[in-house]
């Protein structure tokens, strides 16, 4: 009749909602200061301290718009910037569009299936700088593939991508295609895995061919599949530093030089600090720009549905 | 002579080394409902996605409307399918749904129009013509699924479980509905179920599987009143029938103190059988009380357990050392302990051989 002995009496309240779980939040505390202090607030630090002349070390002295001016006038960003949006776009496009194509072959019940994923997956498990500096000896045209072609017979075949100021970029793409599309492959089978098997049988009793099921069909559906992939190719191209480093050093000249490279030299190497906290201002109003909208549509959608 | 609509001639399907099924023959006639009944693993499912032309078969001839299809691609087939999970296609509309396979033949508009409203009529998703798949109930996206397949305009239907992902109320109303659209429709439709009531109220023939092989293919009286093996007569029926094993000699089947005169049953071939046999008769038939008078043989047995359930209540007691379940009136006074009378009739059981499992 009686229930559970309980804790001495007293009116029951509603717990405060802030003090649930008080030592889980706690416990949280000091990864909230990190991530709060350093990030956000280094990332606010960076942006005031780009409006000054700060040389070797930080200084308050304010110029306004001046270092911005002086970066965009300066030879090697407008370069960066470039290479950048050539290269970010033929990733983005090649890696959705390889990593796609592998997922559908593999989502076939073939046999081996296992081995070829851990085989197109393994070039993810290296570093930027090993795949860089692997790349480096494959394109090499002494000992490269260039060698080995006209070893064969082809004496006039040509391929140094690194050693050619237009072409440099190509050699950096498909050392970062090698890299990364496995990651994406898996990413996309897996939720191609997902969909339901009756879809594939429904569209067979229609008819409709199998290209296009994927497009019309199958793609929409793996929508927040896509969108995770898309973040991690977008943030792997904005990141683009150890690759660049390991393959090319920026060159031949400055015709490899990109954003992230460029803000590490100018701070630490040609210690114009002033300069570095612009063009990585710079690159966060890049990116800013790109996710701003997209994250009002996603939300705005959202809140009308 | 009824036209066959679907013939399949010696079908074989294996996986590897697995054979599911064997030397199949079944031919459905033109406009029937016929039911594939059985439990998990039976091949029934297989055996659809075999006329569907979604597996391809190892061996053997499938034939749909006279055409020979066995190596045929699904959408050439002449059939329409309908999906236990419906299938739709979730970004399109159910217009965009119903109409998508017909703009994929080429199909003139106004034609794709004029289907789209007629099968819409017929199964009353008007309304939803312009809702999306993941805004729609249970039972109307399923209607959306058997639209797809209306519109295409065929003469077989194939259902894979329709029913089995919806709530038990929505599965009676839509069992009812799809009896109507069938009569409607009077096309062939092949039914595959586990469910022993859908099979029962839907089908014009049923024909039950159990690894790969059909043990009875027959009308649902048939199959309820004269089963032709032990696993028919155990499997249709809730709760199941009641078997005794016993002897049969001069005419009379013995099973310890129990004697039942077996002289005027009705055997299937020759004449009476002598020897091991088991007796069969289903809770429902077990007459008591009043009805007792009618009775062939009666027996008195010791109520074990009683299980009241409003419209009839269960008797769970042992006859001869074998479990025996009867059914009584919802009203009777009876519990545990009681000694009842009981009795069947002989045109109510059923007699088995042991060894065959067939009927007798």
């Amino acid at each position: 009749m009686s229930s559970a002995e309980h804790a001495p009496a007293g009116p029951d309240k509603r717990p405060i909602r802030l003090f649930r779980n008080l030592w889980s939040k706690i416990a949280a505390i000091p990864m909230i200061l990190v991530s709060v202090g350093i990030f956000v607030g280094g990332t606010i630090w960076t942006i005031v301290y780009s409006f000054t002349d700060s040389g070797l070390l930080p200084r308050l002295n304010w110029v306004g718009l001046e270092q911005y001016e002086r970066l965009w006038s300066t030879r090697r960003w407008l370069v960066s910037i470039e290479n950048l949006a050539v290269f970010g776009i033929a990733s983005l496009i090649l890696t959705f569009a390889l990593g796609f194509l592998l997922a559908a072959l593999l989502d076939r019940k073939i046999r081996f299936e296992d081995t070829f994923r851990t085989i197109l997956l393994y070039p993810f498990a290296l570093s930027f700088i090993v795949t860089g500096l692997v790349w480096q000896w494959i394109l090499n045209p002494e000992f490269g593939v260039q060698s080995i072609v006209r070893g064969l017979g082809f004496e006039s075949f040509t391929f140094d991508p690194l050693y050619d100021s237009s072409k440099v970029m190509i050699g950096l793409l498909i050392a970062g295609l090698w890299q990364g599309t496995g990651l994406i492959m898996v990413i996309l089978l897996a939720g191609l895995r997902g969909i339901d098997e009756d879809i594939w049988k429904a569209s067979r009793v229609d008819g409709i061919p199998a290209w296009k099921t994927y497009v019309v069909i199958i793609i929409p559906m793996l929508k927040p599949v896509f969108i995770t992939a898309l973040v991690l190719v977008t943030s792997g191209i904005v990141k683009l530093y150890d690759l660049v480093v390991a393959m090319t050093s920026g060159g031949p000249g400055i015709s490899s030089e990109v954003p992230a490279k460029f803000v590490y030299d100018t701070l630490f190497t040609r210690q114009n600090l002033g300069q570095g906290f612009a063009a990585s201002t710079m690159m966060l109003v890049t990116v800013a720009i790109i996710l701003i909208p997209w994250a009002l549509l996603q939300f705005r959608g959202k809140k009308n549905d | 002579m009824t036209k066959n609509s679907v013939e399949i001639r010696n079908l074989d399907l294996s996986f590897g080394a697995v054979k599911v099924l064997q030397n199949l023959d079944l031919d459905i006639h033109d406009g029937e409902f016929l039911v594939l009944l059985g439990s998990s693993g039976c091949g029934k499912s297989t055996l659809l996605n075999c006329i569907a032309g979604l597996l391809e078969v190892t061996g053997g001839q499938i034939f749909i409307k006279g055409h020979n299809v066995t190596w045929k691609e699904p959408n050439e087939r002449g059939i329409g399918m309908v999906f236990q999970s419906y299938a739709l296609y979730p970004q399109m509309t159910v217009r965009g749904n119903l109409s998508f396979g017909l703009k994929n033949a080429r199909m003139p508009k106004p034609e794709i129009e004029e289907r789209v409203k007629r099968a819409s009529e017929i199964l009353q998703i008007e309304p939803l013509l312009d809702r999306k798949p993941g805004a729609l109930s249970g039972g109307q996206r399923q209607r959306v699924a058997i639209g797809r397949a209306l519109v295409r305009d065929v003469d077989v239907f194939l259902f894979d479980e329709p029913l089995s992902n919806l709530d038990a109320k929505l599965r009676a109303d839509l069992r009812v509905e799809l009896k109507r659209l069938h009569e409607q429709l009077d096309n062939t439709m092949i039914y595959v179920t586990h469910d022993q009531v859908e099979a029962m109220t839907l089908a014009d023939r049923i024909a039950i599987m159990k690894d790969g092989k059909i043990m009875q293919l027959d009308s649902p009286a048939e199959i309820y009143n004269r089963p032709r093996n032990l696993y028919v007569a155990g499997f249709i029926g809730s709760p199941a029938m009641n078997f005794i094993e016993g002897n049969i000699a001069g005419n009379t089947f013995t099973s310890g103190d129990l004697s039942v005169p077996v002289g005027d049953y009705d055997y299937m071939s020759g004449g009476a059988h002598d020897g091991a046999a088991i007796l069969g008769v289903r809770p429902e038939h077990v007459l008591t009380d009043d009805m007792l008078p009618s009775a062939d043989m009666t027996a008195k047995v010791k109520a074990d357990l009683v299980e009241p359930m409003g419209a009839d209540t269960l008797v769970w007691t042992s006859l001869e050392g074998h479990p025996f379940r009867f059914r009584m009136d919802g009203q009777a006074h009876v519990k545990s302990g009681d000694e009842i009378t009981i009795g069947f009739n002989l045109t109510r059981i059923s007699l088995f051989d042991p060894k065959t499992e067939d009927r007798l």
